[in-house]
């Protein structure tokens, strides 16, 4: 438990890692600091966003996710394709092929996760009906932003969305499914082709019998294994099972136009979600009923481990929306069953996660606080980084955490430096008594 | 509580019409709130609270002083600002009064909750306001037991 709980997939090679600074300003959580010329990221307070493998000019940080052998463990495979993966061929080639490529690859069933998540926006609808809902619902699709709430805005966590998240919901009916068709709980495994480090994470840290997921493989992988063969590959007989309500879950604005009617609104890319969190903290956007946030630029389709130019995607997508009309309603009955095999329910709940706190004892943490205020006075306030830390108040913070020391400021130690020399100076201007006798005489 | 003494004090001053800057004070009160370790629900109070404040003088006065103080079990904000001062308070009061201009309120400011989400959120709330001369928001939050 201990070990999935400190489960990160973006990890560093430090081979590659040239301790240059980068990563520690990008990072949305300040969860990294440069030590003994390495990267380091703080496990606690990572959300696996993947914005430092962007910004890394070396590639030193990388996203971890399994590799296609891990399937082979299975009788029954279950390739869970999230919408994202379809955006990445070229807009002719059907999604009947690019299915099939999965069964060719190794798989014996697919589940989309495109039609989870049309299921999930069915009790999502009926969610947002109820009258004691805080407003804006805040969606729970992405984790990174479930995890970035955690860490950073704990107070908004009555805002997220109670449900599972489509990964979550799909992985359940996927395996529903496979036990309908007669397979042993045992034999089946379900594997999430996922477009971003942080589903890799959400993946190893699911909960449940029926809602655990075997293994992560990213887009990339499976895209590289695909994009030669797949124009040759026979159109799949009953796939997509999806149609644009799902496929467009890809991109940001998708989930609203999966609802019934509402004042919805979507906001990408990790800093503009900060700052629309932050607005939803001072009690703005409460006209708002659900707010759709996605960690990357464009939505999923904008994930590190997908392949295509987000941008590009995005039009793949719109042709996808415009070729796949024709939505398979869900039947009441089915639903019903659903919920009651919890399906919708969110095994883990959503927890504050106490990093920003200076100090457990309140006291201390004030003091701590003041300590800050005080370095601050001396620090340059550049926010140059060369400490290691990415400001001068997170190296303040630092300092006062136990985690660094003033002269870690290249300009505090030039300063003490130069009070230490001014020292020497003095003393060595001061001859040794018996000296000094001799020059009185 | 007469005798608790001051933790951490905050002084900062808000411009009249900088929507840019509109919520950073609010804002960097909520992280030093955190960081001391009050509870999510405490803090969210304050800062809806501290927010619609620092928002009345941006969207209605020239200037404004913000200043916060931090006790162990209290926390005292006040807003002083220079500016119009509030012709009738009881109708300010009133939720969806509003005097906001409509350039504003095509902003989505000024929506006429200020004065009544202050009241809710806070657990004292004193306004000493002069017509022509300006207002003074003054607030108080206890942490309740149950937070």
């Amino acid at each position: 438990m201990i070990e999935e709980e400190i489960f990160h997939s973006v990890r560093l090679d430090e081979e590659k890692c040239k301790g240059c600074t980068h990563c520690i300003r990008h990072c949305p959580t300040e969860a990294i600091r440069v030590k003994e010329g390495k990267a380091r990221i703080d496990e606690e307070r990572c959300i696996d966003c993947g914005e430092c493998i962007r910004i890394c000019p070396n590639h030193a940080k990388y996203a971890q996710s399994d590799s296609l052998e891990v399937i082979k463990k299975f009788p029954c495979a279950i390739a869970l394709p999230a919408p994202a993966f379809y955006a990445q061929f070229k807009v002719d080639i059907s999604l009947g092929k690019i299915l099939q490529g999965l069964l060719h690859l190794g798989f014996q069933e697919v589940f989309e996760v495109a039609r989870g998540a049309e299921i999930l926006a069915e009790e999502i609808d009926r969610y947002l009906k109820k009258r004691e809902i805080v407003t804006p619902i805040i969606s729970s699709a992405c984790p990174a932003v479930v995890r970035l709430i955690e860490v950073r805005f704990p107070s908004l966590i009555e805002n997220l969305l109670p449900l599972d998240s489509p990964l979550g919901v799909t992985a359940k009916l996927a395996r529903l499914q496979a036990m309908e068709k007669g397979y042993r709980p045992e034999d089946i495994g379900v594997f999430f082709i996922t477009p971003c480090p942080a589903k890799v994470t959400e993946s190893k840290q699911s909960e449940g019998v029926l809602g655990h997921i075997d293994g992560a493989i990213s887009i990339a992988n499976i895209y590289s294994r695909l994009v030669n063969i797949v124009e040759e590959l026979e159109e799949s007989s009953s796939l997509p099972l999806a149609s644009f309500r799902g496929i467009g879950w890809a991109r940001s604005g998708g989930e609203q136009e999966s609802l019934k009617e509402g004042e919805y609104m979507a906001v990408d890319g990790i800093h503009q979600v900060i700052s629309v969190l932050e607005k939803i903290e001072m009690g703005e956007l409460k006209n708002v009923v659900y707010c759709e946030a996605q960690a990357c630029v464009g939505g999923c389709i904008g994930g590190v481990l997908a392949v295509q130019n987000p941008f590009i995607a995005k039009v793949s997508i719109n042709h996808l929306l415009k070729k796949y009309t024709e939505f398979r309603p869900i039947r009441k009955g089915e639903m019903e069953k659903w919920r009651r095999e919890g399906v919708f329910e969110r095994k883990k709940a959503y927890q504050a996660k106490e990093v920003l706190k200076l100090d457990k004892d309140f006291k201390r943490a004030l003091e701590k606080y003041q300590m800050i205020e005080k370095l601050l006075e001396k620090l340059p306030g550049l926010d140059c980084g060369a400490c290691g830390s990415p400001t001068c108040r997170a190296l303040a913070e630092d300092i006062v955490r136990g985690k660094a020391e003033e002269i870690d400021c290249p300009f505090m130690l030039r300063d003490q430096l130069l009070s230490l020399s001014e020292e020497i100076h003095a003393l060595a201007n001061r001859a040794p008594q018996t000296m000094a006798k001799k020059k009185e005489e | 509580m007469g005798e608790d003494k001051v933790l951490v004090e905050i002084e900062r001053e808000i411009v009249g019409g900088d929507f840019q800057s509109a919520g950073d004070v609010s804002s960097e009160l909520k992280k030093v709130l955190q960081q001391v370790g009050f509870p999510p629900s405490f803090n969210r109070r304050i800062v809806i609270a501290a927010y619609e404040a620092e928002m009345n003088v941006v969207i209605h006065a020239y200037r404004g002083v913000f200043t916060t103080q931090i006790y162990e079990d209290q926390v005292h904000i006040e807003v002083d600002d220079q500016g119009p001062g509030i012709p009738d308070l009881e109708l300010a009061f009133q939720e969806g009064y509003s005097t906001a201009p409509p350039h504003i309120r095509e902003m989505g400011f000024g929506a006429g909750y200020g004065l009544s989400n202050m009241k809710k959120c806070s657990d004292r709330l004193e306004i000493d306001t002069r017509v022509g001369e300006g207002t003074k928001v003054i607030m108080d939050f206890f942490l309740n037991s149950e937070e």
